[in-house]
């Protein structure tokens, strides 16, 4: 039996262009591929590119030139196909704000040439799946931030989808919502849907994802899996709270040492070093430390290194 | 499911919608032109048309009848799907139809439908409210409901190309105030062109709001100005070459995507 290799991609980009009228090249030339069933993470700073490669993989923004296929199928040829495995959340509050909770998820149910009936069925379940459902004849201006996000993941899903785009889809929200919205991502990906999440929480693309591309200035500048970056990361630097305090170190101090304050150290750790060097160092000198914690989370140094690297410019 | 039912059930969507959008505002939509119509009846038609006497072999109040259906139903046709595609493009969720598998002719044809439907909707309240003023007989009820048919079909395309270009809500009321209005009321709505100098009977013959409201007066009245064939050629001539002009511009994508 012969199989199509494209199939067991749920994205295959292939030198995408998007010149914008106003002469700006918001992608010059990407290259993605994201396998089926992946969690896949797009990071990239504000201008970079994500949103202009999510609005054509969306069919909302027209490329320039390249190729886009979507579980196989090419967005040129056939779109309707294409159109019909995507669910879209994207940045914005994009519903009609005077239309009750329920209509708005039936009706888009109803562009994807689900029948009425059916489509009432799908919108109890997503509504529920989501909290939503006491809110169902509720005018969709009336919900909280976090209800309107959840309300756009509903309509994205009732459709059944076999590729989530998500992008941003925790901006705004707080904690609480925050991971119960992760939660959920999980168990729709465990479920066979491919995702692809855009996000400026780091920590939320190293919890969830296991492949990730870092795009800049319209390029791709980064293409792995997660395990794989998170291995390269050349340091990582911990905050240490002590019991006693500490006012001055010892000249020459290893790992980077330095007093924050005089109840914390901060302490940078290189990749050939580990954990017990810097205790044993601590102990041999009387330190004691009660808690440590990361300064910042790993992946934002290396995403911050990676991302000031170049400056852009008009075919960087 | 096969394609031709998807798009069933996609236009039935659209349509749904939108008559359920005008509907829920209907003291917005629905009853300002029943009566800005009785006021025309009561000024034009019963204070000053018993003065003015006969109209092509009817009196005046009859005579403006036809106009005065017609010109609701232009307008409500044209805002209507001016108005909704705006607000679709403004809060963005015009969106939800273009991330779908949703072909644009089917996007024109729903939006077209449900001008049409509040522009029929308006036309029959008005009808009604003439009831009470005149003694309307219609003479060819086919004809009647072609032309009202074909100018909504117009005008709702009209709307839709409007909505488009639209930027701002002063671009969705500048074609309607300074284009629309003056068209239909230059159109024939209260008198006829025989009435005028041969120079501007001859200004009033490009104006194609003329057209359609002499089929329609000839279609409801057996009296016109206009060669009715001649006027629904015209007509239907406007519905072809505005739908393949909306349609071209949902294909490049102006105003709704970049």
């Amino acid at each position: 039996m012969v199989t199509n290799p494209n199939m067991s991609k749920a994205v295959k980009l292939r030198q995408l262009k998007k010149t914008y009228a106003n002469g700006t090249q918001a992608l010059k030339g990407i290259d993605l591929d994201v396998k089926k069933g992946d969690f896949f993470a797009l990071l990239g700073p504000n201008g970079a590119g994500k949103s202009t490669a999510i609005g054509i993989l969306s069919s909302l923004v027209r490329k320039t030139s390249g190729r886009v296929e979507v579980f196989g199928a090419d967005l040129d040829t056939d779109p309707e196909s294409v159109k019909s495995q995507i669910g879209l959340v994207p940045q914005e509050f994009n519903f009609n704000q005077f239309e009750p909770v329920e209509e708005i998820v039936i009706n888009q149910a109803g562009f994807y040439g689900i029948p009425r009936k059916q489509a009432v069925v799908r919108a109890r379940s997503v509504l529920k799946t989501l909290d939503l459902w006491d809110r169902r004849r509720a005018q969709a201006r009336s919900l909280s931030g976090g209800m309107k996000r959840r309300l756009m993941i509903a309509r994205a899903l009732v459709h059944e989808p076999n590729l989530m785009i998500l992008d941003e889809p925790t901006a705004g929200v707080d904690i609480e919502i925050r991971r119960s919205m992760w939660r959920f991502m999980q168990e729709i990906n465990r479920a066979g849907t491919t995702i692809i999440l855009t996000t400026h929480y780091l920590e939320e693309a190293e919890n969830l994802c296991r492949n990730i591309a870092i795009i800049d200035c319209g390029h791709i500048v980064e293409n792995s899996s997660m395990k794989d970056l998170l291995h390269r990361l050349h340091r990582q630097v911990f905050i240490l709270s002590l019991r006693n305090p500490v006012h001055v170190l010892p000249e020459n101090a290893p790992f980077g040492l330095k007093v924050v304050d005089e109840y914390s150290l901060e302490a940078v750790l290189e990749q050939e070093q580990n954990l017990n060097q810097l205790f044993g160092w601590l102990n041999s000198h009387g330190i004691e430390a009660l808690s440590m914690r990361n300064k910042q989370n790993r992946l934002e140094q290396f995403f911050m290194d990676r991302v000031q690297q170049r400056q852009c410019g008009a075919d960087s | 499911m096969s394609r031709i039912s998807r798009y069933r059930v996609a236009f039935t969507t659209i349509v749904v919608r939108e008559i359920l959008r005008f509907s829920r505002i209907w003291v917005q939509t629905i009853l300002p032109p029943a009566i800005t119509t009785a006021l025309y009846f009561i000024i034009f038609g019963t204070l000053i048309g018993d003065r003015i006497g006969e109209m092509d072999g009817y009196r005046y109040k009859d005579f403006i009848v036809p106009g005065l259906i017609l010109m609701a139903v232009i307008t409500h046709s044209y805002a209507n799907v001016v108005s909704s595609f705006y607000h679709s493009k403004y809060q963005h969720h015009v969106e939800e139809l273009l991330v779908s598998p949703v072909p644009n002719w089917i996007i024109l044809l729903g939006y077209v439908t449900g001008g049409v439907a509040r522009g029929l909707v308006v036309g029959v309240v008005v009808t009604l409210v003439s009831f009470f003023f005149t003694d309307l007989h219609i003479v060819n009820y086919p004809l009647t409901l072609l032309v009202v048919v074909l100018t909504s079909i117009l005008f709702a395309t009209g709307g839709f190309i409007n909505a488009i270009f639209a930027n701002s809500f002063d671009d969705i009321s500048v074609i309607p105030v300074f284009v629309l209005t003056p068209l239909t009321y230059l159109g024939g709505v209260f008198y006829s062109i025989d009435m005028l100098p041969q120079f501007w009977q001859d200004v009033s013959l490009a104006n194609p709001v003329l057209y359609m409201i002499n089929a329609f007066r000839y279609a409801m009245l057996g009296v016109s100005d206009i060669q009715p064939g001649v006027a629904l050629a015209l007509i239907a001539g406007f519905v072809l070459l505005l739908g393949a002009v909306a349609l071209w511009l949902l294909k490049i994508g102006v105003g709704i995507k970049s």
